[in-house]
C-alpha cells in the first residue's frame, strides 16, 4: 500500500507516493535520484547516508520515510547555493584535502553543516563528536576537522 | 629546481568537486538501460561437498531473469594459480565459495530469489589453523592442482625463500641475540565504497566492463583469458573505472564476483550491476591474512646488527590471490631495513578453509616490520642499547647496495628519526615503565615502481587543444588518493602551463597506454615520470610553433601600429633572441626569450600561439601532441630473490607516546608522530593526507582491528563489531615531510602511499612495552590481551 507524504526537500516542497517500508535513503537515492547520500553499509553504522532532517544530522538508511512528513529535508545537494557557489564546508574540504576518495564526504558535509547551524564556533572536540558516526578510512580525519574549522572561521566573518 | 611553479604547492582539489556537491559517479550510481542486479548465494559450511543445487523456485520468482550455477557455466578456472572456479560444483572450500548466482530487476528481489535456491551439503573435515593445516596427516582443502596432479600437502608451491651471507656463523660470533615470535592478524580494507561492476555485452558479445579495479590492463588481460576459455575468442573488452570509493589493496585481483557479473550479463543478454553489501566485503572479500613469524636476530658488542633470521608461516585461506605473494614484499624489511649483511628468510603459505586472502595497503611490509622493528626493540634492550641510537647506528646509507640487491639512493633515515625522536620527546620520556612509554620503528618501502610483473611502466598520452587546454590520457586509476590534482601539478610544470589548464582522463583501457596499476606506491612516480617526459616533449612542440609563429605575430602588430599612426617608428627588434625553441621557454602559459624574459614584444601568452599555429591551413599541419611510455631501470627478482626491483625507496620512522592504564589494560595514544622521507613533496597537503591516513589504519592495525575467524566464518561483518576509527578517538598525529630529492623521481618525489602504515603498529607496541614493561607480541594490542601480559608478568 503505497503512501502519499509532503515534505520539504532541498527548500522546495514535494508530495511523493511512497511505499511504508522504504528508508529515507531510498526515497532519496532510488525516486529522487539524489545519489550524492551513499549508503556505506546500510545499517546506520558508518555515517555516509547522513542527511539533515529539521536541522538534526540523521543516518537515512535508518530513517524510515514516512517520518519524514512535513519535515525539512536537505541533503548534500541542497548545500551548495542554488548558482552552483560552494557552501563554505564544501570548499573547505577541497581546500585542505579533506576529500580523499569521497564516499564518506557527503555525510561529513551533512554531519558538520548541522552542528556549524547549531554551534558557529565550535571547538575540535565539538567537531569530532560531530562527525563521530561518520566513518572515514582514506584521511584519519585530521584534515577533515581542519576543513570544518576552516569552514567555521570563514564562516564567521 | 627551486623556481618551480606548481610543484611543491599545496594546490586544492578542484579537479574532484564533485565529491563534494553529491555529483561524482561511483559505482551506485553507474547505471545502464535495462539493467538488471545480480546476487550471489554463498556456501554455508567451510568445507563441503556439494550433494545438489535446486534453483527451479528461484527461477519462477517473478523478477528473476536468471540463476546460475556452476553446472550453467563453463567449468574454467581461474586465479593466479588456477585453484578455484567461478561458480563451485562439487566442493566448497570456504565460507564465501560462490555456490549460485541469481541476475534480476531489482537486488530486493535478486536477495529474495537466493533464499530460494536450495542447496544439499555433505560437510567435510575442515581444517582453520595454518600449523595444523601444514602436518602431514591434516586434511587436504584442494585435492589437486590446477592441472589435476594430486597434491600431498596444504603447503602452497610458492617457495620464498632467501639467503644471504652466513646466518649460522654470525650468529655465533655475536655479542647479543634476541628472538621473538609475533602474529599479525586478519584485517580488511574497509573501503567506503564496496565493491562492484557492471558488465555489458553489446550485440556482437564485445564486453564493456565498468570494474573498480586499480589495474584496469592487468583486469582486462585477465578477463580476455577468461572469456577465451569459456569459448569467446577474440572479443574486445573495454575497462573502465567509476569513481571508486576507496582501495587499499582490494582493487588488485580482478575477484570472483567480476566473472560472475560477467556470466551473469552474458546469460541475461543485458547490463548487469553486483554491489556488495557491507556484510559481503567483510565476509566475502579477500582481507589481509594472518601471519606468524619467529624471528631472531643479533649484533656486535659494538652494537652493530650481524644476522637476521626469519621464519614466516602465512595462512592462504582456501584459494590463490596476491595474499600469498605478499613475502616479496616482506623480504624488503627482511633484507634491508638497517645495514645487516647475513639474512635468511623463509616464507611458508599454507591453504586452510578459512577466507582466501589479498593485498592490502602495504603489502607484506607491515606484518614483517612488525616483526623486525619489535624484535629491533628487543635487541636494543639486551644490548643495552638505546633503541633510537641503536637503529641509527644500524642505518641504511644513500649508495649502499643490501643483501637483496636493493641499491639505496637517497636515504634521510637519519632525519626521520631524529625528528621522531625530537618531537615525541624521546630522550625525556623513554625509560621511565610508569605506565606511559615511547616507541619508534622504522621503514623501507618501494618508493620507485615495484618490477612484479614484466613491465612495471606507464604510459601518458599529452594533447594540447587550440582553445589552450592540456588533455591528458592516462592509463593509470585514482582511488581517491589526489592523482589527478599531482598529474596536473607535474604537467603543469613539465608543459609550462597551469594546473588549472590540465584535464585527466584516467582508468580507461581504450583511451589510456598500458599501465602495471596504481599499486605499490609506484603511481606518482611512475606515471609522474612518464608525464613529464611526455609535458617536455609537448612543450617543445609548441616552443617550434612559437618560433614560426611569434616573429610573424609581432611583424603583423607592428604593421598594424604602423598603420594606425604613420608616426609610429618600428623598434628594432633581435629576432634572433628567438629564432630556436632551445632559446625560449614556456612557464605559467607565457612563452618567453630566456634571454630577455620580460621582453615587451616577444613575450607571448600561449593561447595566441595555439590558435595561430594549431588547425590552420590545408593539407598536412601540425598537432601538439606526445606521448610517453616509460619503464623504470628495475630488475626482477631473480630465482634468488634478488634484484634491484625499484627505483627508489622509501624511509621513514614513526615514533608514539602511549599512556596504558594497568586496571582497564586500554592503550591511550597520547601522540603519534610519522616522519617520512617522500623525495620531494608534489603537495604537500596531499602528502600529509597520504602519511596521516595510513599511520590511522597503522593505529587499527595495532590496538582495534581484526576480522574474527570461528571456524572460518566471519563472526564481526559490521562496524560495530570490527573497530575501526572514529573521529571520536582523536589521535593526535603529527606528519613530517623530509624532502630529500631523489635523483630518478618526478622533480624528486618517491612514493608515499603506502609507508605511513608501515611503522605504527611496531612503534605502539614498543610503546607499550616502555610504559609498562611486557612486549605484547600478538596485533591487535587489546586491553584483555594487555592485561594477561602484566598478570602473566606479575604471577
Amino acid at each position: 500500500m503505497k503512501k502519499e507524504i509532503t515534505f520539504t526537500l532541498n527548500n522546495e516542497k514535494v508530495v511523493v507516493e511512497v511505499d511504508p517500508g522504504w528508508t529515507l535513503l531510498y526515497l532519496l537515492r532510488e525516486v529522487f535520484e539524489l545519489t550524492g547520500t551513499k549508503e556505506g553499509c546500510g545499517v546506520g553504522e558508518c555515517g555516509a547516508c547522513t542527511v539533515i532532517v529539521d536541522g538534526d544530522a540523521v543516518s537515512s538508511c535508518l530513517y524510515p520515510v514516512l517520518e519524514a512528513e512535513g519535515k525539512n529535508v536537505i541533503t548534500i545537494e541542497g548545500v551548495a547555493a542554488s548558482d552552483g557557489t560552494l557552501h563554505p564546508l564544501q570548499q573547505a574540504f577541497i581546500d585542505n584535502n579533506g576529500v580523499q576518495c569521497g564516499y564518506c564526504t557527503s555525510g561529513m558535509i551533512m554531519s558538520a553543516k548541522a552542528l556549524l547551524e547549531k554551534k558557529a564556533v565550535p571547538t575540535e572536540e565539538d567537531i569530532r563528536t560531530s562527525i563521530a558516526g561518520n566513518i572515514c578510512r582514506c584521511t584519519g580525519y585530521v584534515q577533515i576537522v581542519e576543513s570544518v574549522q576552516q569552514a567555521a572561521e570563514r564562516m564567521k566573518k | 629546481m627551486d623556481n618551480l611553479l606548481h610543484v611543491g604547492k599545496n594546490i586544492p582539489r578542484t579537479a574532484e568537486t564533485d565529491k563534494v556537491t553529491g555529483r561524482a559517479v561511483y559505482m551506485d550510481e553507474y547505471k545502464r538501460p535495462g539493467m538488471l542486479h545480480g546476487k550471489i548465494l554463498y556456501s554455508r559450511y567451510a568445507h563441503a561437498r556439494i550433494k545438489s543445487i535446486n534453483t527451479e523456485k528461484a527461477k519462477n520468482l517473478p523478477g528473476v531473469r536468471a540463476v546460475i550455477t556452476g553446472y550453467d557455466i563453463p567449468d574454467v578456472r581461474v586465479g593466479f594459480l588456477g585453484d578455484q572456479t567461478v561458480l563451485k560444483r562439487d566442493l566448497v572450500r570456504q565460507f564465501r565459495d560462490e555456490v549460485a548466482a541469481v541476475a534480476a530487476i531489482t537486488p530486493e528481489i535478486a536477495e529474495e530469489a537466493l533464499k530460494l535456491i536450495e542447496v544439499e551439503y555433505e560437510p567435510l573435515p575442515a581444517i582453520f589453523d595454518p600449523l595444523e593445516a601444514m602436518k602431514p596427516d591434516a586434511p587436504l582443502v584442494h585435492e589437486t592442482d590446477a592441472r589435476g596432479r594430486p597434491l600431498r600437502s596444504n603447503i602452497l608451491p610458492l617457495p620464498w625463500k632467501f639467503n644471504a651471507g652466513d646466518v649460522e656463523k654470525a650468529r655465533q660470533e655475536s655479542a647479543y641475540t634476541a628472538t621473538d615470535s609475533v602474529n599479525t592478524p586478519w584485517i580488511n580494507q574497509c573501503c567506503m565504497g564496496t565493491s562492484g561492476c557492471v558488465a555489458e555485452f553489446d550485440s556482437n558479445n564485445n564486453l564493456m566492463f565498468c570494474s573498480q579495479t586499480n589495474v584496469i590492463f592487468g583486469a582486462k588481460q585477465r578477463i580476455q583469458t577468461y572469456l577465451l576459455n569459456i569459448g569467446l575468442k577474440g572479443k574486445k573488452i573495454r575497462v573502465i573505472n567509476p569513481t571508486v570509493g576507496g582501495s587499499f589493496g582490494t582493487k588488485l585481483d580482478t575477484d570472483i564476483y567480476e566473472f560472475i557479473c560477467i556470466q551473469l550479463a552474458l546469460k541475461t543478454r543485458k547490463p548487469v550491476r553486483i554491489r556488495f553489501t557491507r556484510e559481503e566485503e567483510f565476509m566475502a572479500l579477500p582481507p589481509r591474512q594472518t601471519a606468524r613469524f619467529t624471528i631472531e636476530q643479533g649484533c656486535d658488542k659494538n652494537g652493530l646488527l650481524t644476522f637476521r633470521k626469519v621464519e614466516a608461516i602465512l595462512d592462504n585461506g582456501a584459494y590463490t590471490s596476491w595474499g600469498a605473494t605478499t613475502p616479496s614484499v616482506m623480504m624488503l624489511p627482511i633484507s634491508s631495513m638497517y645495514r645487516v649483511p647475513n639474512v635468511s628468510f623463509q616464507a611458508t603459505c599454507v591453504y586452510t578453509n578459512n577466507i582466501y586472502s589479498q593485498a592490502m595497503r602495504g603489502y607484506g611490509n607491515p606484518q614483517a616490520a612488525f616483526a623486525v622493528e619489535t624484535s629491533m626493540d628487543h635487541l636494543a634492550e639486551t644490548a643495552g642499547i638505546d633503541a633510537a641510537e641503536f637503529r641509527m647506528i644500524n642505518r641504511n646509507h644513500p649508495g649502499d647496495v643490501t643483501p637483496m640487491g636493493l641499491k639505496i639512493t637517497t636515504c634521510p633515515l637519519e632525519q626521520c628519526i631524529t625528528a621522531v625522536k625530537e618531537k615525541i620527546k624521546w630522550d625525556e620520556k623513554r625509560g621511565k615503565r610508569n605506565g606511559r612509554g615511547v616507541g619508534m620503528a622504522s621503514l623501507i618501502h618501494v618508493a620507485g615502481g615495484a618490477r612484479v610483473y614484466l613491465s612495471d611502466g606507464t604510459g601518458i598520452r599529452i594533447k594540447v587543444n587550440e582553445s589552450g587546454e592540456v588533455d591528458v590520457l592516462s592509463g593509470s586509476t585514482d582511488q581517491g588518493q589526489g592523482s589527478p590534482t599531482v598529474i596536473a601539478q607535474i604537467v603543469a610544470e613539465a608543459t609550462g602551463f597551469k594546473p588549472e589548464d590540465v584535464n585527466i582522463v584516467f582508468g580507461d583501457t581504450a583511451l589510456g597506454l598500458w599501465d602495471a596499476g596504481t599499486h605499490a606506491s609506484r603511481h606518482t612516480f611512475v606515471a609522474g615520470n612518464a608525464a613529464v617526459r611526455a609535458g617536455e616533449k609537448v612543450k617543445q612542440q609548441i616552443l617550434e610553433l612559437a618560433v614560426q609563429y611569434i616573429p610573424k605575430m609581432v611583424k603583423r602588430s607592428l604593421k598594424q601600429q604602423k598603420k594606425k599612426n604613420p608616426d609610429f617608428v618600428e623598434p628594432e627588434l633581435d629576432y634572433t633572441l628567438i629564432d630556436s625553441p632551445e632559446k625560449l621557454d614556456l612557464r605559467n602559459r607565457m612563452i618567453f626569450p630566456k634571454a630577455a624574459p620580460d621582453h615587451p614584444h616577444f613575450k607571448t601568452e600561449v593561447g595566441k600561439i595555439l590558435t595561430s599555429g594549431l588547425h590552420v591551413g590545408t593539407g598536412e599541419s601540425k598537432a601538439v601532441v606526445a606521448e610517453v611510455f616509460w619503464d623504470p631501470p628495475t630488475e626482477m627478482l631473480n630465482a634468488e630473490m634478488k634484484g634491484n626491483y625499484s627505483c627508489t625507496y622509501a624511509f621513514g620512522a614513526a615514533g608514539v607516546e602511549v599512556e596504558v592504564d594497568r586496571q582497564t589494560g586500554e592503550v591511550k595514544i597520547l601522540k603519534l608522530v610519522s616522519a617520512h622521507d617522500v623525495g620531494r613533496a608534489i603537495n604537500p597537503s596531499l602528502v600529509k593526507g597520504q602519511i596521516y591516513g595510513a599511520a590511522y589504519i597503522g593505529v587499527g592495525y595495532g590496538l582495534t582491528e581484526r576480522v574474527q575467524l570461528v571456524d572460518g566464518k566471519v563472526v564481526n561483518p559490521n562496524f560495530r563489531d570490527y573497530k575501526i576509527l572514529t573521529a571520536n578517538d582523536a589521535i593526535p598525529v603529527e606528519a613530517v615531510i623530509i624532502e630529500d630529492p631523489d635523483p630518478a623521481g618526478p622533480y624528486g618525489a618517491k612514493g608515499i602511499g603506502e609507508p605511513g602504515l608501515v611503522p605504527t603498529a611496531p612503534a605502539i607496541a614498543n610503546a607499550v612495552y616502555d610504559a609498562i614493561g611486557v612486549r605484547i607480541k600478538d596485533l591487535p594490542i587489546t586491553p584483555e590481551k594487555v592485561l594477561a601480559a602484566l598478570k602473566a608478568k606479575e604471577g
